[in-house]
């Protein structure tokens, strides 16, 4: 009918209005947050700005740290210790059942899977990251067009673990082999001439090493960047000394280079780690965590958030956090070595 | 930058070695690149040959973009327009509320001599091991419940939901232990004569950290603001608790890990999706690397 056609355009108009007056409301909102902050701020340092005498330097702590560390009590350390609470309560965190939780999270066969799966993360991912990210390190020097090379693989850093997933997903898609393919993995299989390739991402367990690959593809471009400025810093009298000694080649990477930066490879080891133990995108968005490939972080986030048991889903956070603090603390006593140091 | 090569690096380079850095920058490429071919195709050519094929018969346009956008056939009423709107208003904020409070902070813990400064220091370093996970729960109780001890409220309950506030708070506490240590480094470091000057000229802390400090570590509040910014925009786990996942909050983020498992077939929509994602953070990207990465070296090489 033709009375159709204007209503329907008055329509998508009305829907494009709306659109834009929407998202000048909502970047106002924004701007308007932005400029109460700094007119706060600005109000309390000029009126903590006149103090005298002997209140200046408390005064002075109060309003400079004060914020800072009143936001961290409430959003860390609070909730460490109240998550360390909720992991000894039931479903409901009013009844206390003891280590119930953690005996589950342990003896449950499907939770043994994830932590499993999560240990496999754990050790995969990373070495394969930083053992790449070395090597390109060490090759991409020498170069002409270095930037270039260094940009491309440092690229994937720039985006979201949501973005990656999505990218990786259509690489991976597979067809029926009677059709053609449209996912790049998929296609080159065929083209090898294998005739039934399978569905990449239901193949247990080759799917677990897919979507590490997706992490690795992320990860490396910072791990080689990293680590092509240890090396860098690595000063050329010692280089030349060994050298003198009569190493060469691969005898120098072992006994020169990589003890001269260790220090940063295990900073690189331990950043890629705790991203990788807390990073639940990829298993989210490629499989959601079925075909086997759930892990902790999602586990976590399901039970929590989707069974809705808070005393389950503690207890996986505690275990969590408690897989993190070796790394971290080792970490803070390489930094109060070197602090003692300066 | 060309320097005189050392022994290491000339026993590693070879044509071999060229070959190699070229395969892997390559192999590095070529998903995103097929992701942006494939947003650009026509629904038609998408869905019966791979994207490769774009190249022997060019037939490319912004229609996806449109579609995406604007329009309800993307699984969403409004596309994702509303979502990208959201992203960018969480965004600016989400970045600028850390830098500005981990700033003072900074300057407080490196210049205000207090005692029991060096505890603070290490027990805000430390912080950062408490995994996002673990304060999920505990935050989001005190942004719908409010603070009790017992019988007295400390903190009412304020009705957040539906606004911005509860995503910018939580991204603000979660990135204040990085970078409170990533600005103590840089700022501790500043000359001390230039402080103490200062302070006998009779200026206040107040106007020494903002018209000596902040305008001297502008590189290093850059790095880190570029650094927070890609972090918030590429969040997932903070947008999908705080955000309830409607169109009047969430990020893309939120949403597209959601259409990913309801539209995995309709990939000239899926692509257009994720690649406007992807635009914003790689621009950011791309005009500023120098001092991204600056800003990552910051926390990772010492000395």
């Amino acid at each position: 009918m033709p009375t159709d056609v204007p209503t329907h355009a008055a329509g998508v108009l009305r829907l494009a209005d709306s659109t834009w007056t929407d998202a000048s409301i909502k970047l106002g909102n924004s701007l308007g947050a932005i400029a109460g902050f700094l007119g706060v701020l600005l109000v309390v340092f000029f009126a903590a700005g006149r103090a005298k005498g002997r209140l200046t330097r408390p005064l002075a702590v109060a309003v400079l740290l004060g914020p800072a560390a009143l936001l961290l009590a409430v959003g860390l350390v609070v909730p460490l210790v109240r998550t360390v609470f909720l992991s000894f309560h039931g479903d409901d965190s009013t009844r206390f059942v003891g280590g119930r939780n953690y005996g589950w999270a342990f003896t449950t066969p499907g939770i043994h899977d994830v932590l499993l799966t999560t240990l496999l993360w754990l050790v995969v991912a990373p070495l394969a990251a930083t053992g790449l990210g070395l090597v390109l390190a060490l090759l991409v020097d020498r170069m002409r067009g270095q930037a270039v090379y260094k940009s491309l693989i440092f690229m994937p850093m720039a985006v979201s673990l949501v973005g990656a997933s999505i990218i990786w997903k259509f690489v991976y898609e597979a067809r029926d082999p009677s059709q053609p393919q449209i996912g790049l993995l998929s296609q080159l299989a065929v083209s090898l001439g294998w005739e039934h390739p399978p569905n990449w991402i239901l193949e247990q367990p080759l799917n677990n090493f897919l979507l590490m690959a997706v992490m690795v593809w992320v990860q490396t471009g910072f791990a080689m960047v990293v680590l092509s400025a240890a090396i860098k810093a690595i000063p050329d009298e010692i280089t030349e000394a060994a050298r003198l000694d009569g190493a060469t080649g691969f005898q120098l990477f072992r006994s020169v280079t990589v003890p001269m930066i260790r220090t940063t490879l295990v900073v690189v080891l331990t950043t890629v780690m705790i991203t990788t133990l807390k990073a639940f995108d990829i298993v989210r968005t490629m499989t959601g965590g079925n075909f086997g490939t759930q892990v902790l972080a999602n586990e976590m986030y399901s039970q929590s958030f989707v069974q809705f048991d808070v005393g389950r889903g503690s207890a996986l956070a505690v275990i969590l956090f408690l897989a993190v603090t070796p790394l971290v603390a080792y970490n803070i006593v390489q930094l109060r070595k070197e602090r003692s140091v300066r | 930058m060309s320097s005189a090569p050392s022994p290491v690096r000339r026993a590693f380079s070879s044509p071999l070695a060229s070959i190699l850095v070229i395969a892997v920058t390559v192999l590095w490429t070529i998903p995103t690149l097929g992701l942006l071919v494939t947003s650009l195709r026509p629904k038609q050519d998408v869905a019966t040959s791979g994207w490769w094929e774009a190249f022997v018969h060019p037939d490319l346009g912004l229609a996806n973009y449109h579609t995406v956008l604007f329009e309800d056939g993307f699984g969403t009423s409004g596309g994702l327009m509303p979502y990208l709107v959201n992203s960018l208003a969480i965004s600016v904020p989400a970045t600028l509320f850390p830098l500005v409070l981990a700033a003072m902070a900074a300057y407080a813990l490196a210049w205000v001599r207090f005692r029991g400064a060096d505890t603070v220091f290490f027990v805000i370093f430390a912080l950062q091991i408490v995994p996002l996970q673990m304060a999920l729960i505990p935050v989001l109780r005190l942004f719908s419940g409010g603070a009790h001890l017992g019988p007295v409220t400390l903190v009412p309950a304020v009705d957040l939901r539906g606004t911005y506030a509860p995503v910018w708070l939580a991204h603000t506490m979660f990135a204040l232990p990085l970078a409170i240590f990533l600005l103590h480094n840089f700022i501790a470091q500043l000359p001390r004569d230039l402080m103490e000057a200062a302070i006998v000229d009779g200026a206040s802390h107040f106007k020494i950290f903002r018209s000596i400090v902040l305008p001297l570590c502008t590189p290093a509040l850059a790095s880190f603001a570029i650094f927070q910014f890609l972090w918030v925009w590429n969040d997932l786990l903070v947008a999908l608790t705080f955000s309830g996942g409607t169109s009047d909050v969430a990020p893309m983020t939120v949403r597209l890990a959601q259409l990913s498992g309801s539209f995995g077939g309709r990939w000239e929509l899926l692509t257009a999706g994720a690649f406007l994602s992807l635009i914003v953070p790689l621009a950011v990207f791309f005009a500023l690397q120098r001092y991204f990465v600056r800003g990552l070296l910051a926390g990772s090489v010492k000395g």
